[in-house]
């Protein structure tokens, strides 16, 4: 019978990146568990699905994707999502993510997370995308809000109304990047912390933080290739006395770090958790 | 405006810098829309940096960057994965170096190497397995990672050259014709120069000719009484390598 709900795993994990596969192979490395982009693993054969297989051995897995096109208004690719499942079936993770936001259309695919406008026309088009998937998955997704450049003069909503009404709408669940609503914040001008109060916080399942560089043209870019900055920790501080039960990971994706410096800021995150749980 | 026209005209902008997306957008839209145009491009061409890594060696950063944008330009991306981004890419290098056909051969050799790395699973038979055959009617099957194709130049040495780190030699053209092949044994993909008499009973085996019609072609193109000899170092140089991965009888 498919699943209906996502459980609750309050654990801190570590995005799996080529640089540390030996690392995580060879030693038995303090995290609860690892994060692999699906696409990476999306493969015929060979060394890939070798790997795949000795880290499920070893440490719980959360599969996060960045090609599903979720908002893609000519539909989702079911030969896409068969093969995700694929995956699925082979890894058996603990839960399957990607973001709110298209890729492509038409047979074109940007390969970057472009962002939707947050309209209901758009909302239609996301939420019939999303049950497809969770069809074809027999899961709930979990859908990660993006960090965003522009927004559009016919929105209609606020994003975190509009992922509330998406996970009311398809029962998906939510993988809040801190670091992206600080970034989309500084770009949009808003409150990050009214984003925090405006989700759902019983459908998060999982944080994910991460480092951001200045353009120097007024906007901040999710860049992946810095150390989690202070006013992302500060945030993050209020999104732990918001969401309860749920995990969180560090995203690295350029300038990787050797794994005991992104295990320091993981660190950090458990005693930022830790502080916050004595004090409540 | 409906999310299929904004997302058509997003498409455009990316592609060909269309503005009719500026309209949709709140506030100064130049340098928002700059991110994702610099996003888009940047992107395909670290991804080709990292699939043709001997190609950039060889070319040095302002000619990749060159010929990477080209092929951009000319092959917007349309799998859902970005391994699938580069094929083609000889094709482009070898419009743009007509007269250094080094330059394709090396991209050839780096996406196939690639391509190989991932692809299907399959198990070469034990050598012992080929006892008690009957040759008569015997039908090789051929790991599906194998690839080949025909070079003119010292792309190989080169290729190696570069791998090592070492001063590649000068790009010169072949003597005789010869043939590259690239295989995948256990985890790792390798690449071996091959002649075309090797290069012809493979492709033969690969459409799946018996061994006794690719022996006949040996026997056809060389002295017939040293065909048995060739064919059989050919047989123990593809079990060796791990290229067979069955043999059938029809």
């Amino acid at each position: 019978m498919p699943a209906t709900s996502v459980a609750s795993f309050a654990g801190f994990g570590l995005g799996l990146r080529p640089l540390h596969y030996q690392d995580f192979l060879r030693d038995d490395v303090p995290v609860d568990f690892v994060e692999v982009i699906s696409e990476n693993f999306m493969v015929k054969g060979g060394r890939p699905l070798n790997i795949l297989a000795a880290i499920c051995d070893r440490y719980p897995v959360a599969m996060h994707g960045v090609s599903m096109s979720i908002g893609s208004a000519d539909g989702i690719k079911l030969d896409y999502l068969l093969r995700l499942k694929a995956l699925v079936d082979r890894a058996q993770p603990l839960w399957v993510s990607d973001h709110l936001c298209w890729t492509g259309i038409e047979g074109f695919n940007s390969h970057d997370l472009l962002p939707l406008p947050y309209t209901e026309d758009a909302m239609q088009v996301v939420c019939t995308n999303i049950l497809l998937a969770q069809d074809v998955l027999e899961r709930p997704l979990l859908l990660e809000n993006p960090s965003t450049y522009m927004k559009f003069a016919d929105d209609e909503m606020s994003e975190w109304d509009f992922l509330s009404e998406m996970c009311r709408r398809t029962g998906c669940y939510l993988l809040l990047d801190v670091n992206n609503i600080y970034v989309s914040a500084s770009n949009h001008a808003f409150d990050p912390l009214a984003y925090l109060a405006g989700v759902p916080a019983e459908r998060v399942r999982q944080i994910h933080l991460a480092g951001h560089s200045d353009n120097g043209r007024g906007l901040l870019i999710d860049t992946h290739d810095h150390p989690v900055s202070d006013p992302v920790w500060s945030l993050y501080r209020a999104a732990c006395a918001r969401f309860r039960g749920v995990a969180t990971m560090i995203e690295r994706d350029d300038d990787i770090p050797p794994l005991s410096e992104l295990l320091t800021e993981l660190d950090l995150a458990r005693a930022l958790t830790a502080a916050w749980r004595r004090a409540a | 405006m409906t999310l299929l026209s904004l997302q058509r005209s997003m498409r455009e902008y990316l592609l060909r810098g269309a503005d009719e997306i500026r309209a949709q957008i709140h506030g100064d839209a130049s340098p928002r829309l700059a991110v994702y145009h610099h996003a888009y491009r940047a992107q395909l061409i670290d991804c080709l940096r990292d699939t043709f890594e001997r190609v950039w060696a060889w070319l040095g950063d302002a000619g990749f960057e060159a010929a990477a944008r080209r092929h951009i330009e000319s092959h917007p991306p349309h799998s859902w994965t970005l391994n699938d981004y580069g094929d083609n890419f000889d094709c482009t290098l070898s419009g743009l170096y007509p007269d250094d056909r080094e330059v394709a051969e090396l991209a050839w050799l780096d996406w196939s190497l690639r391509r190989t790395f991932d692809g299907l699973d399959a198990t070469p038979i034990p050598p012992d397995a080929l006892s008690g055959i009957d040759w008569d009617s015997a039908i090789l099957r051929i790991l599906p990672t194998l690839r080949m194709t025909s070079i003119s130049t010292n792309c190989a040495a080169i290729w190696t050259a570069l791998s090592e780190k070492k001063a590649p030699p000068a790009a010169a053209h072949l003597h005789a014709p010869l043939a590259l092949r690239v295989w995948r044994k256990d985890l790792s993909s390798h690449f071996r120069a091959v002649d075309s008499i090797e290069q012809q009973a493979l492709l033969m085996a690969c459409d799946g000719a018996s061994f006794a019609a690719i022996c006949s072609v040996i026997a056809a193109t060389i002295e017939s009484a040293k065909a048995p000899e060739v064919a059989g170092a050919l047989l123990a140089g593809w079990l060796q390598d791990g290229l067979i991965i069955g043999v059938e009888n029809r």
